[in-house]
């Protein structure tokens, strides 16, 4: 089966300073890839570039098969325009830090809202499918509920079942856990267990090592926009060989 | 008050005697508001001043009263809540397109926007008037060459004046209104609905707007009532809105007084109206946010 993901030379820029050094990356079929590392080392714009929401500046990005950004035309790149572009990020979810469900509607509304206004699919068979995701990450019974009347570890749920909504091929987490309070980061990480269970393709850019060990099948350190290392989570975790993974290890630990 | 205390059954003995701290035994005084009181008074036999110098003043009350549902004034009536209706409704179309605009990654689009919004908040409304009115001075006939044409004069009656006139100046308003609610919204709902696959037309459409529309109903409320209110202003091209309407009465009997009441007494009505119409839609873009209950 062919990668869900293939980085070659990625490098990402803002201004002067360069987020992403010439990243080559790739992420089997099915895969649970976690990416740690320090702040600012550039975990975040890797997994924004993968799905579109930045614009690399030099090599080539392949989601599902498919060129990101640009359509091969003879020996030329032509750029595609928004709409090309939306449709390539069909195939991958994003869950965010801060979740960002729509505040103005429903959680139901929240889940069902791609699949009407995007992929054109029924009322009935969006809302049957939106309650079944409810489902599976434990809300049905909030289906009716405003965000702001639910926890940080709902809401987070919620996103998780509207990225799921849109079926897509890869599921990308940027540190999902890490705006909530300690006692709601169980739940979410148990429903991110599930999907894993599930054979969802997964990118997960995360701070919670135990997570990764259990669940991942491969961690990536990240430092400096490039990546350090790469390995099976107990060799990465337990020992690391490059001494900054070591340091980033050990005082994550303490 | 609910204790705070850890423990949650302390023993009685731990507890200190307060008894001879009660002062349940006291008559409670309540606090005088003299100033208030007399500051009220004042007021009030000011207004009641007021309201006796109009009842006895050299007012024909009930010229007011006959006026105020005469044929004209209601035609003109009619003619001021149309012209305020489409002309704020061309104006906000014009703002959300010409905000969408100015906030767009193409320069070409971002300085037309800019520019609408320099010209047609730097010059006065009953100019803009003025001018569209006089377009055949310019222009005798419009139109699109070898496809249609037509006198200006023709076109431009007072109605199309004023409806272009007053919209279009909304709309440069309207436009900065609306660019200040799009920036309102937090950054991650685009991520959020650019990550469902939407493209930035419909996540403006379905995700941004209607979350700005907090930030954008109250000041539009207020410029649709001072819209209503400026149609006053097209009486110069001739348009027969209700001040227009009074005026011709007054000149013809000379209840100047009498007409500019039944006048102002619609224009409160119509502001009324529409501040109740404003409160029931904020309400209903409030959904979801932390004062909706
Ligand atoms: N839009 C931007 N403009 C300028 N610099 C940016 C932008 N986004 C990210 N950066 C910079 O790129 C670097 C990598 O940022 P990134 O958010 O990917 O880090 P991260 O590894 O996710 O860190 P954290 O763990 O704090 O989330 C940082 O130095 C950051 O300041
Ligand atoms: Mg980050």
């Amino acid at each position: 089966m062919r990668p869900i993901v293939v980085g070659q030379a990625v490098t990402k820029r803002f201004g002067d300073f360069v987020a992403l050094k010439e990243i080559d990356i790739e992420v089997e079929n099915g895969e649970v890839l976690c990416i740690i590392g320090p702040s600012g080392s550039g975990k975040s714009t890797l997994l924004r570039c993968i799905n579109q929401l930045e614009k690399i500046d030099g090599g080539g990005l392949w989601v599902d098969g498919e060129l990101t950004g640009y359509r091969i035309v003879g020996d030329k790149l032509h750029e595609l325009d928004d709409n090309q572009i939306a449709r390539q990020r069909l195939a991958t979810g994003m869950v965010f830090q801060r979740f960002n469900l729509f505040p103005h509607m429903t959680a139901l509304e929240n889940v069902i809202e791609g699949p009407i206004q995007v992929l054109r699919r029924a009322p009935k068979e969006s809302r049957d499918h939106a309650m079944e995701l409810l489902g599976r990450v434990g809300l049905a019974h909030k289906a009716d509920a405003y965000p702001i009347e639910l926890s940080g570890g709902q809401q987070q749920r919620v996103a998780i079942a509207r990225a799921l909504a849109m079926r897509p091929r890869l599921m990308l987490f940027d540190e999902p856990t890490s705006a909530l309070d300690p006692e709601l980061v169980g739940e979410v990480l148990q429903v991110m267990r599930d999907l894993a269970r599930s054979g969802m393709s997964m990118i997960v850019v995360t701070h919670e090592l135990g997570f990764a060990r259990e669940v991942a099948n491969r961690v990536v350190f990240m430092d400096a926009g490039q990546i350090v290392e790469t390995g099976a989570p107990e060799d990465i975790l337990m020992n690391p060989r490059n001494e900054r993974t070591q340091s980033f290890i050990s005082a994550v630990l303490n | 008050m609910q204790s705070t205390k850890k423990d949650p059954t302390p023993s009685a003995s731990a507890m200190p005697d307060i008894s001879h701290y009660d002062i349940s035994h006291y008559k409670v005084m309540p606090k005088r508001h003299y100033r208030r009181f007399i500051a009220a008074a004042l007021i009030v036999l000011a207004i009641g001043g007021l309201l006796r110098a109009f009842a006895n003043g050299n007012i024909e009350w009930q010229f007011v009263g006959q006026f105020l549902t005469s044929q004209a004034i209601l035609w003109g009536l009619w003619n001021t809540v149309l012209m305020s209706i489409l002309a704020m409704a061309l104006g906000v179309v014009l703002g959300v397109i010409f905000a969408v605009m100015r906030m767009s990654k193409n320069p070409v689009l971002r300085y037309t926007a800019s520019g609408y919004i320099w010209f047609f908040r730097g010059t006065p409304v009953i100019l803009q008037l003025l001018l569209w009115f006089n377009l055949a001075l310019v222009f005798p006939t419009i139109g699109i060459p070898g496809l249609f044409e037509a006198r200006t004069v023709d076109v431009m009656t007072p109605f199309a004046a004023a409806l272009l006139g007053l919209g279009i100046n909304q709309g440069a308003y309207t436009a900065e209104v609306v660019r200040a609610g799009l920036l309102s919204v937090d950054n991650g709902q685009y991520e959020a609905a650019k990550s469902i696959g939407m493209t930035r037309i419909r996540s403006l459409r379905r995700i941004v707007l209607p979350q700005a529309m907090r930030v954008i109903i109250p000041p539009i409320g207020n410029e649709f009532i001072s819209m209503i209110k400026m149609t006053s202003l097209a009486s110069v091209i001739l348009y027969s809105e209700i001040l227009h309407n009074a005026q011709n009465i007054y000149y013809a009997n000379a209840r100047v007084m009498e007409l500019l009441i039944v006048a102002g007494i619609w224009y409160i009505v119509v502001v009324t109206v529409l501040s109740i119409g404003q409160s029931r839609l904020e309400r209903h873009f409030a959904r979801g946010s932390r004062d909706s209950a």
